[in-house]
């Protein structure tokens, strides 16, 4: 969406698509790995999408298809070669306000030195909310992961999954406008990481945030999303933006056995496979960049 | 209760056993240089007055004190900064490993030249120096060695430069630290004698140095078992610091030995 659209869009008024609804805007992304003494690594050709506000949309894309450098590109952890990532109608340039990011390494993002509160309560401290407020926020965060009891314990005295639950009770407890979510629940058991699926979905219905989740699990990307994003192989470019249309009430088994369900998962796997196989969209070339 | 006496026993086991040997291997000594150690045992309270410990055992313990909190103050500061700062790391390391190399008694004559031979000040500053180097370098170490994610995490929730390095860099180098500043202290007590030997009047090494001279032998070894006594508690009581300060680091490491 172009700054006239988004002018104009205000201007006029329409409720149906005002321009703030985009949470999250790719502009022509584009990143490449240019270490001294190494070959030029092409990670992103081209990006372009957009996530609205209160989405859920999954990525997935093949092993090595650039998952992790999109993400640290949108929380503004690396910098992209061309383009831009927009959240909130701000170009980010380096970690944005108002974004949270959950992991996958669990057990290394939490503070080993800190208790399960401690943890949640660091960057709410750095807001500089009152502390009143911050152990309200924490309690309610606690609540919603079914953590309460593990308030005063230290990370490493918690199981995998309960790792996990911490991340992302400080998570949502930052409110961040937009959730991103780093293959979070790859390094769990099979059953745990069904339980932190339907967490996630019932915490975005019930507390509106937008998220934004990278998997490599095509079934989890299509049981969590509204919209599945398909990346191809390295250079990255979009395979297909996949509309995820099943029923916003789902669960672990009727959704997984949904005709529809299977139809979509049947169609994700193929486009992977057809990544794999190096089968790609014409990309748009990047402008500026020599060829 | 079996396991307290076990581990009592374990604590003591072999200091009874060598003191025994000790005790009963000199008890017949003839040599003035190897006295029996039950006339040595004798010669400590006479030795070791009050008079004599506000003298000579303060002093050298309140130097040790204040050169080894020099030392970790310095240390903590500087590692840090060359720790997080690639350009400063860059600069610093050949001449940190050339200091590092130079064993800090040689210093001990220099430091005299500027300081003084009599004073404080030539023994703190040696103290500090000799212990400076291990803290500097582990904390270096710990501040690099910080995990990555912890790092993006602290990026991500936007922490500001104070608190991450406060509630992030410190504490997770923290476990570096102790370890440097537990050789630093083992360093420091060795300054510490060897400061005094070179030229001072009152303190714990000047003493040992005055009875060796005017040929108080037993009194010689007195304040040699003085030295190992301080040595053991000064390790107690870092044991019982580093305990509580790395209680995380210590469960977390129990946990993934899965212990």
């Amino acid at each position: 969406m172009s700054i006239t659209t988004m002018l104009s869009g205000r201007a006029a008024q329409t409720p149906a698509a005002p321009a703030t609804d985009i949470a999250l805007d790719l502009r022509g992304v584009q990143k490449t790995y240019d270490t001294p003494g190494r070959p030029e690594v092409e990670a992103i050709r081209h990006l372009d999408f957009q996530i609205r506000r209160g989405e859920l949309v999954c990525v997935v894309g093949p092993s090595g298809a650039g998952k992790t450098t999109l993400l640290r590109s949108i929380a503004g952890l690396l910098d992209v070669t061309a383009g831009e990532v927009v959240l909130d109608g701000k170009a980010v340039t380096g970690p944005p306000e108002g974004m949270a990011v959950v992991f996958q390494e669990y057990g290394r993002s939490l503070f080993p030195w800190m208790t399960v509160r401690q943890n949640i309560e660091l960057p709410l401290k750095e807001k500089g909310i009152p502390k009143a407020e911050r152990q309200e926020k924490i309690d309610r965060a606690l609540k919603e992961v079914s953590l309460t009891e593990a308030a005063e314990q230290h990370p490493w005295q918690l199981s995998g999954g309960m790792q996990q639950r911490v991340a992302i009770a400080r998570a949502i407890a930052f409110e961040p406008s937009v959730l991103l979510m780093d293959e979070p629940f790859a390094a769990v058991d099979a059953q745990t990481r069904a339980e932190l699926e339907d967490l996630v979905r019932s915490l975005w219905k019930h507390l509106g945030v937008t998220v934004l989740f990278v998997t490599h699990d095509i079934d989890e990307a299509v049981y969590l999303g509204e919209r599945v994003i398909v990346l191809s192989n390295r250079p990255t470019v979009l395979m297909e933006d996949v509309k995820v249309d099943l029923p916003a009430e789902r669960d672990q088994l009727t959704t997984r056995s949904d005709r529809r369900f299977g139809e979509l998962r049947g169609h994700v796997y193929e486009l992977i496979q057809r990544a794999k196989r190096g089968d790609r969209p014409d990309a748009p070339q990047p402008e500026g960049a020599g060829f | 209760m079996t396991t307290l006496l076990k581990r009592a026993f374990m604590l003591l086991g072999l200091p009874i056993i060598l003191v025994a040997a000790w005790w009963f291997a000199s008890a017949g000594s003839t040599s003035p240089f190897w006295p029996p150690l039950s006339t040595i045992l004798e010669a400590f309270p006479t030795t070791w007055t009050m008079d004599r410990i506000v003298g000579d055992v303060f002093p050298s313990l309140a130097r040790l004190g204040i050169g080894f909190a020099l030392a970790v103050l310095v240390g903590i500061v500087a590692g840090t900064a060359i720790g997080l700062s690639p350009t400063l790391r860059a600069l610093a390391e050949p001449v940190l490993e050339f200091f590092r190399a130079v064993p800090p008694p040689v210093l001990v004559p220099i430091i005299a030249l500027f300081a003084g031979y009599t004073g404080w000040l030539g023994k703190i500053v040696t103290i500090a120096l000799g212990c400076l180097w291990p803290i500097l370098l582990n904390t270096v170490e710990g501040v690099r060695g910080l995990e990555p994610v912890l790092g993006d995490t602290a990026k991500s929730y936007q922490l500001s430069r104070w608190r991450r390095l406060l509630f992030v860099v410190l504490p997770g180098a923290s476990p570096r630290i102790f370890t440097g500043a537990r050789q630093a202290l083992s360093i420091g007590v060795i300054l510490m004698v060897i400061s005094e030997l070179f030229g001072a009047n009152r303190g714990l090494g000047a003493a040992i140095v005055q009875f060796q001279r005017s040929f108080a032998i037993p009194q010689m070894w007195t304040g040699i078992i003085l030295l190992g006594l301080i040595g053991v508690l000064l390790a107690a009581i870092f044991k019982v610091v580093e305990n509580r300060m790395l209680a995380w680091y210590v469960g977390q490491r129990q946990i993934e030995r899965g212990v």
